[in-house]
């Protein structure tokens, strides 16, 4: 069964800076400020106004950057629930 | 109001007006060298009576202003220079909007700055005191402004307040630079110091931002010295701001730019003479 669909604000990563390893971003439309550690800049990047499920996410990313999790779609999707909860994707 | 001062801190000036005289008097002595205010003034301070009848009978200061706290105590009006200052303070924390504000002690030598930061207690401000007298230009030992918009950080030195333990550390100073000793307050025994004449002189010259520094005190302590990452420095530099979510993208883009340019490192001490031979070391590194 295919799990939630998940989109990014275009603009989620216009205010970006990497930080050790970590990026720190400015979210404009609720103005907090979030420390993100990967693959979370990259969910974003990979759902930046495209929707997508976590299945779909882990296909847009797994060019450019390597999960190392033994299950990487379970991990993407509790990734995606996290960033649910702090307001930077909204379920479709 | 029945007493008035205006007075001028860095590039901050304040109306400060009291129900009383004797707050303002020692205010006055205290900040007798410094420039006369702008004919705006960016912040106003009332130091009131808590009730009218308390004016006169055991004189009871509540602190009001542009900005308040609902829930603030009021003081004995023995504390009233006490009053004055923590309402001085409280308008820049919760008022100031030019400048990305720190809570941190800074000071300057060869127009480049280090920051002094670091939980209450950790001893920034004693060290930002103590540096003044030793050949740095004391900039302030409460707040430091980083201005958004060119990246410079701009002095703000109020009469420095020592605390309990580190009033020792200034026995030998002038004494007209010295205000009185408050005891009882919140944070137990404050005198106030005004700042060398030439941190009251250089007031209105930023500096670039060179070193930040984490101060730590604790006599088990072993003295030493760790680099500090930028992610860190970030997290603790938006923790040591007031108005970092009020100014928003403004914040992030000075803040991130501070922590990506300017090195941080921790230091360890058990001792104030410790730590300024641990500040001097850190700052000698840079070159």
């Amino acid at each position: 069964m295919a799990g939630p669909r998940y989109i990014a604000d275009p603009q989620a990563l216009a205010r970006n800076v990497a930080l050790d390893g970590l990026t720190a971003i400015f979210h404009a439309p609720s103005g907090l400020t979030h420390l993100l550690a990967p693959p979370a800049p990259q969910i974003l990047a990979a759902l930046a106004g495209r929707p997508g499920s976590a299945e779909e996410v882990l296909a847009r990313i797994a060019e450019s950057f390597e999960l190392e999790a033994a299950n990487p779609a379970d991990a993407i999707a509790a990734r995606l629930a996290e960033l649910e909860a702090v307001g930077l994707v909204a379920k479709t | 109001m029945r007493h008035r001062l205006d007075l001028r801190i860095g590039p901050v000036s304040y109306r400060i007006g009291s129900a009383w005289p004797e707050p303002l008097a020692e205010l006055r002595r205290l900040y007798r060298n410094y420039p006369a205010a702008e004919a705006v003034c960016d912040f106003t301070v009332r130091l009131e009576p808590e009730r009218p009848w308390r004016r006169y009978l055991r004189p009871s200061v509540a602190i009001r202003g542009d900005y308040t706290l609902p829930d603030a105590a009021p003081l004995p009006l023995t504390l009233g220079l006490l009053a004055a200052e923590m309402g001085m303070n409280l308008q820049m924390a919760l008022g100031q909007k030019r400048y990305l504000l720190l809570h941190a002690g800074s000071v300057e030598r060869d127009g480049r700055a280090l920051i002094l930061t670091g939980h209450s207690g950790a001893g920034k401000s004693t060290l930002a005191a103590l540096l003044g007298e030793r050949g740095w230009r004391f900039m302030g030992d409460e707040f430091a402004l980083l201005d958004p918009a060119t990246g410079l950080l701009h002095a703000f030195p109020r009469a420095i307040s020592l605390k309990n333990a580190a009033l020792a550390l200034f026995d030998g100073a002038d004494p007209a630079r010295l205000g009185p000793v408050l005891r009882g307050t919140p944070k137990g025994t404050i005198r106030h110091l005004q700042p060398p004449a030439e941190a009251i002189a250089r007031m209105d010259q930023p500096a670039r931002p060179a070193l930040i520094l984490f101060p730590r005190f604790g006599r088990d302590l072993d003295p030493a010295t760790r680099p500090v990452g930028a992610a860190e420095v970030f997290v603790r530099l938006t923790q040591a701001s007031t108005n970092y979510v009020a100014l928003g993208a403004r914040g992030f883009d000075s803040l991130t730019s501070l922590v990506t340019t300017v090195p941080a490192r921790a230091i360890d001490y058990r001792s104030s003479e410790e730590a300024v031979a641990l500040v001097e070391s850190a700052w000698a590194e840079l070159r």
